[in-house]
Parts: structure tokens; sequence; C-alpha cells
């Protein structure tokens, strides 16, 4: 039974990703029967291809998607080469959960209202400092070039790297390393990016290709954020794919496989990149330069990432506070009434997507940790020594962009009468929720100390009850961590709600969206904070459960995560 | 399996046919197996007072009929037409994922010609015999295309625009006149992008008062297209660099141009529901020195419906919805400036005195014109009109 | 050979690799016996207890025969073989109590109201009455050792391995632990195989020892 949790959790994962890659390729050369296309046909590129303004779309694509991941990884990477084994980082480690808990959409639109030309930062100094008596005719959010899309991303991105990177520092000896490299007569950032980096680079390199794909591919937050006329690449196929004119199909899935195209094509580069700098590297490391104290460093690593948390936090506090403004007009800093009406105004439409939103999140994220437990357990039990490919597997989900196959899933749901059902929404969140719950839960589960069980069976317990009674219990706190961290990522899913719930199902994720870029601000605020305090409620769970749970017991305090 | 299907089709199409549906609808039955159904309504969502209102209209049909309304928030409505035309295409001819839409003009125009609609069933609803058919006879006619019973009205919009008394005091008074207060003040004048319907209007509303012969526009578009949509283009040309943020980035709709409006990005809105600006000021959106103001030739009315796809899974449940809507108080609930603010559909003369009651009490609120001062109201052009003037609109202003 | 409760360990081969470790071991452990097998670090000797109570050892390749109280039990799972183990760290579970992890040793189908009898005698035993519903994590080392002692008896095994269990207790304790374990298997006759790199580990167990050698390269 439990050997086929790895063969059942490849095909419930891989299976659609497979199936939905054929499914995009198929339409892009004009094979669809369901819309009339049988042949094979190069026509649905070239209609591509003669899209006005493609160019532009692919340019800020590449722009945006680039910008962000390297911005992204340049902040996490300056602020613990300077800040290393400081203060800052204690600091930092604590803050980064409430950030990396809030879904994309809302990051988006709190940003919109923090720095729109009518926003809270322009309020906060106007008119008395820039002597705007009305808001500026600046574009802002969205801005031509992308900017504000790249922000959002980094304010997303940069706490996901940085939680990555300081799991694998934990792992290496890194604090011995550096002071290795240290008495050596090193500065901290220089011996920290000498020593250290090469250390833990093996461990973060796919999560930064991760990065990069998803911001290449981003369609939630580019709605928000990205200029319209035109558009990245990736809200364009959605655009096409909405088109009332049913023949775009073949151009959304040309799109599609492009962007497909796009994200492959983009990752080797960084692959690519990778080694130059590694090679690059190895003559710095080589020439012996030592670096100097690292004051000015630590100090720009720290203001860095301070901005970076302030603007996330102020984000979601301004979506906080419009959700309970009466009246906030310009360029009043705060509103000048408060109510709590646009909440219980909103009630009644908040059930609905509320409802789907948690139902959905729970049955995701209770069905990834069954077949993730399932897997580790079949590891120890049967032993199963994890390869890196695995790792690779596990990854494929979040390096294909989603509208990349997520298409071809629609129409294979669509030809099987199953787009529209609550099951198939869940399957398409099960999708991006998996990869997420293996990677939190892997490393508490597989560091447990073997001997607890091997005792516990000396003493006559068969497996079952040794998983059932000593590892569950004991890892309580990291499994509920891991579902927490499942219900965060459905709670945030945009695209496979669209794709899967066949237009019948409203998330507070698709409810945002569709409120974001127009309407009314307090409204969207009720919608853009709920979704963002409804994952912080799922840790504050996850965290005080056992905490409570265990009240008693000292000794659990050790497996905290 | 596709020998079922072909049937399934040939029974769906005997079942839609003229002389099997003009038969009186058994309402009794109609009700009794409406109860328990589960309604997909695909509406415009992008203004939350009228989601707020159709979450309403499902508390209400979930106590009266047992109906569960869903309603699934679009962005254009041209997405709902799609949806089922890809739905017959793939051969789903029952079982529909959408049962209810929310549709007028070129939308309605595309579903009727493709047979994509369920119906005739409007005007053998119990409330229909409420509409104000002889005084609006838009209700029967969308755009200038017959409904024939295929839609149900629902509400009776109008052009109308907004302005802050305080920083505007003399509002243009005809189309031109935006051109020269944008020239004057760059970059504080805005239209929603098409397809947006507030967009699309304020497009149309040009086109009619710069066209130099407007009684064209109620024929479907031929060779005359160019000629006639010269000066709007000309017009268009001439504007775009003084539009908000130079043209480049446009309002999603008309709910994000009254967040313009009171942010004082712009200097006007645009609205279709005479009473937005006091419901706006009541609902503390806009400042209390906000007025709404019309265009001396008269302004673009029409009216919107509601209309059931050919393959609705959930049919009696959407009849059910659709005739409540058309009830006296559903109406007067969706005239009242504190919920919605759009015109009635209904007829003051065939209510009854309780019925009557409850539009007599609505509030008006400062903002609103009386019925005589919002001026003519003007016929929306023929349906063909628009959907050229959209596409080239796009490649014009749109990429 | 007849059912006389012995431990029995014939011609056992240890091999890492290429590289043997341990060739053609063969020992019997009488009842209320200890046999002391002491070697340094890396000499195999605690794979070789991992193979007696029936651990997955991958890297591995160990071949012989095994037998306790005449049934050979090499193929049974480690829960079924009856064989106590007791390690460096006492290995308490964090998140039961006192009586939690006591009562986890006592074999299943025992009624409720035995289980908390036969609990509260262990504690007895180990001079801890009342402890019931403390904390693990608040007992001192001595205790815990003597509690991990009295969950690996109470789950009635018919041999006890010694993995280095005295090797973390402070000199003062460390006598008086080995003691109490001791004394605890030999009253209840179990065949016992004590594994250690402490002298006087070997000399208090009092029976045989068996040296191991790091095996040449």
């Amino acid at each position: 039974m439990l050997r086929w949790f790895p063969a059942l959790t490849l095909v419930l994962f891989l299976g659609p990703v497979a199936a939905g890659l054929v499914g995009t390729w198929a339409p892009a050369f004009g094979f669809l029967p369901s819309l009339g296309g049988h042949g094979l046909t190069l026509e649905p590129w070239r209609q591509l291809f003669a899209q006005p303004g493609l160019g532009t779309s692919l340019a800020l694509t590449l722009g945006t998607g680039f910008a962000a991941t390297l911005i992204s990884l340049g902040i996490v990477l300056g602020f613990l080469a300077s800040c290393h084994g400081m203060r800052p980082v204690v600091v930092v480690r604590k803050l980064l959960a409430p950030l990396l808990a809030v879904p994309h959409v809302a990051v988006a639109v709190g940003f919109a209202f923090l720095a729109s030309p009518s926003g809270w930062a322009a309020r906060l100094v106007s008119p008395w400092a820039t002597g705007w008596d009305r808001p500026p005719d600046i574009a802002s959010v969205p801005d031509p070039i992308g900017i504000a899309l790249v922000c959002g991303l980094v304010l997303k991105e940069t706490p996901f790297l940085l939680l990555i990177t300081l799991g694998a520092l934990g792992q290496t000896t890194a604090d011995r390393t550096l002071a290795v490299a240290r008495s050596l007569g090193y500065g901290p950032a220089t011996a920290w990016l000498k020593t250290v980096l090469p250390l833990i680079w093996p461990q973060i390199r796919l999560p930064v290709f991760a990065v990069l794909a998803f911001s290449l591919s981003v369609v939630d937050m580019a709605l928000i954020l990205a200029p319209g006329t035109p558009p990245p690449l990736a809200p364009r196929i959605l655009r096409w794919f909405n088109d009332p004119e049913l023949s775009n199909q073949f151009l959304a899935a040309a799109g599609a496989s492009l962007q497909f195209l796009l994200v492959a094509g983009s990752i080797a580069l960084l692959y690519g990149g990778e080694r130059l700098v590694a090679m690059l590297g190895r003559r710095w490391i080589a020439a012996g330069g030592r670096g100097h104290s690292g004051r000015i460093a630590r100090r720009a690593g720290m203001m860095a990432m301070l901005l970076m948390f302030a603007t996330g936090l102020a984000g979601i506090l301004g979506m906080a506070i419009w959700s309970l403004a009466r009246r906030w007009r310009w360029p009043d800093a705060l509103p000048s009434a408060w109510t709590t009406e646009n909440w219980s105004r909103q009630a009644d439409a908040l059930i609905w997507p509320g409802w789907t939103t948690v139902t959905v999140a729970v049955a995701a994220a209770l069905i990834a940790i069954a077949l993730v437990l399932g897997c580790l357990e079949n590891e120890q039990r049967n032993g199963v020594a994890p390869g890196s490919r695995v790792l690779w597997l596990i990854y494929a989900p979040l390096l294909a962009p989603q509208i990349g196959f997520l298409f071809g899933v629609q129409v294979l749901f669509v030809s099987a009468g199953l787009d529209g059902e609550w099951a198939a929404l869940v399957w398409g969140h099960l999708l991006f929720v998996l990869p997420y719950v293996f990677l939190a839960l892997a490393d508490p589960w597989r560091r447990l100390d073997e001997r607890y069980s091997r005792g516990a069976r000396a003493l006559g317990a068969s497996p079952n009850r040794v998983f059932w009674r000593i590892k569950l219990p004991m890892l309580l706190r990291p499994v509920l961590f891991a579902l927490a961290v499942g219900f965060a990522v459905s709670v945030g899913e945009y695209l496979p709600t669209v794709f899967t719930g066949g237009g019948r199902f409203a998330t507070l994720t698709t409810e945002a969206v569709s409120l974001a870029s127009g309407g009314d601000r307090r409204v969207i605020g009720v919608y853009g904070f709920l979704q963002a305090l409804l994952p912080w409620a799922g840790f504050m769970l996850a965290i005080g459960l056992p905490a409570w749970f265990y009240r008693d017991r000292r000794g659990m305090k050790v497996f905290a995560t | 399996m596709r020998w079922t299907a072909g049937l399934v089709a040939v029974f769906l199409f005997t079942l839609a046919t003229p002389a099997v549906a003009q038969q009186e609808l058994d309402w009794g039955q109609v009700t009794q197996k409406a109860r328990g159904q589960e309604v997909f309504w695909n509406a415009w969502g992008g203004d939350e007072r009228i989601n707020a209102y159709i979450a309403w209209v499902g508390k209400r049909v979930k106590a009266e009929y047992g109906v569960t309304l869903r309603h699934v928030k679009l962005a254009d409505t041209a997405e709902a037409v799609r949806k089922v035309l890809a739905e017959k295409t793939a051969g789903r001819n029952e079982g529909g994922t959408i049962d209810l839409i929310w549709i007028n003009g070129e939308n309605f125009k595309a579903m009727k010609d493709q047979d994509l609609l369920f119906g005739p069933f409007a005007e053998q609803l119990p409330n229909f015999r409420y509409v104000d058919v002889e005084n609006k006879p838009t209700t029967r006619l969308d755009f200038t295309v017959p409904t024939d019973g295929l839609e149900a009205p629902w509400g009776m919009a109008k052009l109308n625009f907004i302005h802050d008394s305080a920083v505007v005091t003399t509002p243009p008074r005809g189309i031109s006149g935006f051109l020269e207060h944008a020239k004057a003040n760059p970059g504080r004048v805005a239209y929603p992008a098409p397809p947006d319907f507030i967009g699309t209007t304020f497009l149309k509303q040009a086109l009619y008062e710069l066209a130099t012969d407007p009684a064209v526009l109620q024929q479907p578009p031929g060779d005359n297209f160019d000629a006639v949509t010269r000066p709007l283009w000309a017009w268009l040309d001439a504007l775009t660099p003084h539009l908000w943020r130079s043209g480049k980035d446009y309002p999603k709709n008309g709910p994000a141009l009254i967040q313009l409006l009171d942010d004082s990005e712009v200097d006007f809105a645009i609205s279709f529901y005479p009473a937005e600006a006091s419901s706006a000021i009541a609902d503390g959106k806009l400042p209390k020195t906000a007025r709404t103001f019309v265009l001396d030739r008269g302004t673009i009315g029409n009216t919107h419906f509601v209309a059931i796809p050919y393959n609705a899974n959930a049919r009696e449940g959407a009849m059910v919805v659709a005739d409540f809507l058309m009830s006296p108080e559903a109406q007067a609930r969706k005239e009242n400036p504190e919920h919605w603010g759009d015109n009635t559909v209904l007829a003051m003369g065939k209510l009854d005195a309780a019925g009557r009651k409850l539009f007599d009490e609505l509030p008006r609120g400062a903002a609103t014109l009386a019925p005589d001062e919002l001026g003519p109201t003007l016929p929306e052009p023929h349906p063909g009109w628009m959907t050229r003037i959209e596409e080239q609109w796009l490649s014009r202003y749109g990429s | 050979m007849t059912a006389d409760g012995t431990l029995l360990l014939k011609d056992v081969t240890i091999r890492l690799g290429d590289k043997t470790l341990i060739d053609g071991l063969s020992l019997a452990v009488p009842p209320g016996k200890i046999v002391t097998v002491m070697g340094p670090s890396g000499s195999g000797k605690s794979t070789l207890l991992s193979w007696v109570c029936g651990s997955a050892i991958p890297a591995f390749a160990i071949d012989g025969g095994l037998k306790l109280d005449g049934l050979d039990i090499s193929h049974l799972p480690l829960e079924a073989r009856r064989v106590g183990i007791l390690f460096q760290d006492d290995l308490l579970f964090p998140h039961l109590s006192v009586a939690g992890n006591l009562a986890f040793g006592i074999p299943r189908g025992v009624s409720p109201g035995e289980r908390a009898k036969r609990v509260a005698e262990a504690l007895a035993e180990a001079e801890m009455p009342g402890f019931e519903d403390r904390d693990p994590a608040t007992l001192s080392g001595g205790q815990r050792a003597r509690i991990a002692l009295m969950r690996t008896l109470l789950a009635e095994p018919k041999a006890l391995l010694l993995d280095e269990p005295f090797s973390r207790l402070d000199a003062a304790l460390r006598d008086r632990i080995r003691r109490f374990t001791f004394d605890h298997a030999m009253e209840r006759g179990l065949p016992t195989l004590l594994v250690t790199h402490d002298p006087d580990d070997a000399a208090a167990a009092g029976g045989p020892i068996i040296e191991i050698d790091i095996a040449p390269c």
C-alpha cells in the first residue's frame, strides 16, 4: 500500500503537467477537434507573431522577470553576506512569516495602494512637501516599463528566497567556515561571498530558477501592476484565451507554448550565467582580496532588506486602513471618517468566495500532506534514498509556467466534462500545493532521530503504531506548519482557479483580481486584507495549536521549526 | 455517444422552437423544478454596489424559492458569450456551466444570431405584466434588435456625467466640450477603455453627436462605416494626447473613474445610473459637492436584460431569478440610490397600491437630476456599429 | 538447541563494501548473564547490535544465525523479536508523560486498570513513585535513565541489548545506574548483550568480554 505513494504522487502531480503541455502544444499547431481544428498548421504561430506589440510584450516579460529575480537574489545575498550571524538576521527571521504568508495578489494590491499617484505614499508627503494639491498625472502604477511589477515581485520573492537561503545555511557549517575565513584576514561580507555562498548555492539554485520561472509568467500580479497596452506575454495569453472570438484559442495556445519556450530558454540562460559567474568567482576567490570591514555593505544590505519589509507591511496595513475607511480623500494622510460598513455590507458577497477559498485550500492541503507523509514514510520504511533528480521532479510544476500547461489541462477537463467541478478545482490547486508542502516537511521529517522509532519498535510497536503514536505527534509542529504552507499557497492561487474552475468558482483571490484595477478601494481593501489574513490565521493556528497542546512538554520545544 | 448528443440536440431544438415554448408556461411546475437548483449567473462584477445587490437577490430567491444563486463575476460579458459558444462547439448541449447572463446590445445580438439562447420565455414570466412596454420601447427592442422574448428586461440605463461642483463650475454641455476642457486642463479627462460598456457608450455618445446624420446609426453599418465614423476618429485623435495619462492608460471601468474623480485625478466621471452621484455621496465615495449633468442634445439610453443560454443546467431556477428581478420589490430596491440607483423597467400605472408605495418612498438625493432635467434619451445605434468601432479603437489606441 | 532462554549468535560476518568488520563471530548469552562486546568506534559493534535487534542497516552486508530462546528470529520484524534495547540517550518520547512513556512499552491487550498498576509498580521500582504525570523533560539524568530501562522492561523482552547506555551519564551517577540496570536484567533472567568501550562497564558486568578490533584495510 505504502509503496504506491511515490507513484501515485507522481501521477497526480506530473501527469497533469505532461498532459497539459500536450494539450497546449497540439492546438498551437492547429489540432483542437472540438473547435474544428484537425490539421497540422503553423497558422497559429504566424498569427501570434503578427500580433501588434508582441515584441514589446516579450521585452517587458523578460525585463521584469530577470530584474525581479536578480534584485531579489541580490537583496538576500547582500543582506546575509553583510549581516550573517548578527541581530538583523534574527529580527528579519521573525518578520519573515507574515510577509511570506501574504498571497501575491494582496501584495500587489497593497503596493498599488501605496505607490499610485494618489496612493498613501504621495498622500503622506502632499501637498506640504511636494506641492501637489492634486495627484500628479504620472503613470506610476502601472508604469510603462514594468517597474511597479518588478517591485511587487521583489516584495514577494525576497522573503521566499531568504527563507530558502536561511534553511540552506542551517544545514551547512557556515559559521565555522566563516570564522576560519575571517581569521585568515577576510572582511565579513567578502568572506561570506567567497566561502559560504559556494557552499549553499547548490541548494538555492532550484528555488532561484523557480522564482525566475514565476516572475516571467506571473499573471495575477501583472493584471494589477503591469502596463496594459500591451501587457507582458502571460496576461496577454489569458486575454486571448478569454477572447469572444473562439478561433483565438489557437492563438492563445501558440502564445502559451511560446511562454514555455521563453521560460525554458531563460532558465538555460540563467544557468549559463551561473557558470560564468562561478568561473569568474573562482578567479576572484583565488586572487585573495580580503575586502573591507564591510560597514558600508552592512548598511546597504540592511537598508535594502528593511525597505523591502517596510514596503510590504505598509501595503498590508494600507489595505486594512482602506477597508475601514468611510471617507479618505486626497491628500489626507489618514481617513477623515471610519466605518465597519465596508465589511458588514460585503458579508453576503464574501460568504461564497470565502467558503470556496477555505474548503478548496483545506482539501488541497490535506491531500498534499497525506501524499507527502506517505512518500516520506515509504522512503524511511523501505530504505529508499532520495536522489537529487527527485527534487527536479518536485520542482517541475514550479518551473513550468502555469499558463503553459494549465491551458492544456483546461482543454482536457472540458473534453472530459470535468471543468467547473469542485474536485477538478482541488486538483488544480494540489499541483502547486504539493511541492511546497513537500519542501516544508521533508527536512524536519528526515531529521527526526531514527532511534526513536527503532526504540519504539523494540518495545513491540508495529510501524503503523510508531507512525501514529510517535512520529506524527512528535512532528506535529512541522506537519501543521506544512499544512499551513499548503493552505497559504492554495489561498493565493489565481490561474488554477480560472482554468480548472470553469468560471464557476470564485475565490477571494479571483475576486480581488477582478476588483483590483477598478472599483471601490475600500472594498478592494476588504478582499485584499482578508486574503492576506486567511494564511496568517492558518500560520497562527499551526504555531499556536502544538504550543498549547504541548504546553506541559518542555522537550517538544526542541522540535520546533 | 455522438449519436446521443445529436438526439439531445434535436430534442433541445424542439424545446426551443417558438411553436412549443410559446405555450403558456406552467409557473407552478417551473417553481417546483427550480427548488434546490443552483443557478450560475454570469454578470459583470465591476461595481460593488451591484454585486451587493445581486447578493441580496441571492438571499431573497433562496428564501422564497429555494434557489441557490451564484454570481460569477465577469470583467466583460463577452466572456460568457464565448463560453456558451465553446460549449456548443464542443457538443455540450446540456448541463452547461452558465444558467443566466446579464446582457444587452451586441452580446445579445451575437447570442441570438447563433441560436445560443433559450426561449422565448421572458414575456410569459408572471412579473412581465408590470413592464412598461408602451412607454419604454427599449424593453422589447435591444439596440434596435427585437428581443423576441429571449431576454427579460431588468433595468433602464441613461448616460450621465458627474463633476465636483467645487472644482468645475461649468461642465461641458456637449461632447465637443470635453475636448475643450481637456485642452485647457491636460490629464483631467478620462473615459474607460472599451469594451467596458461605460467606455463604449461614451464613444457612442460622441459618434451620435458628431455624425452628420445620426439616423443612419439605426441601420447596420455598411459601406458608409468609414464616412460616418470619420468625425469620431478625428475628434478622438485630437482628444487622446490631452487625456489622463496622455491616453497611454485608461481606467478600467465606471467605478474606477468615480474613484479617480474623488482622488481629484480627473474632473468628470461617467455613469449609466441617474442616481449614481447621490448614491456615491451617501456612500462616502464622492464629496458632497458632486453633481450630475447631462448634455444638451440628450444622452444615450438603453435597457439591460437577463437571458438564459440554450444549454443551461438550471433553466427553471434561472427563470425564477429572472422573474424575481422584475418584481416590484426587486425593482424598487434597484432604483433606490442607497442600493443601486438604476431606473425601473416597470410602469407605475400597472402596479397595485402596495407596489407603487415602494417606489413613492424612495429617496432621491441632492445630486440626482429630476426626471424632467435628465434631457432627451438618444437611441442606441445598431450593435454592428459598436462591434466595428471597438475593433478600430483597439488598433488605434489600444496597443 | 532447546528453549532455555539463551541468545545465540552463530558465524556472524559484517561487511562494509569490500571490508570485513566482523568475521565469523559466534557467541551464546545465557539467561541472567551479561556478555560484553568491546572495541573502538568503527569496529562494527553497534552495527552488530542493530542487526540483533532487527533494524534495517542498508549499507552493511550481514550474514549469520540468530536464535533467541531456541527460535530463529533473524527474519522477524523488529517489533516481533522481543529484544529490548537501550541507547546512549534515553530517548524518552518528549510528547508523552512519564506514565505515557512507560505504558507505551506494555503489550497491547492489557486492560487499562492493569496498565496503570504496572506503571505504578515500575515507578516504585525506580524509586520514583507518583511521577506518572510528570513531563519527562523535567526529570534528572538518572531519573530519565531509570524510566528508559523500566519502559524497556515493561515490554516484557526476552533479551536486552545495551548500546553504551551509560556513557552520557556523569561518573557519580554512572555507577548507580549501571548497578540498577544490571540488577534488573539479572533479576529477570534476561540474556544481555552490552556494547561499550568503557572497561569499567565490562568489569561491572562480570561476564565474558569479547574484544573486536578495527579490521585491517
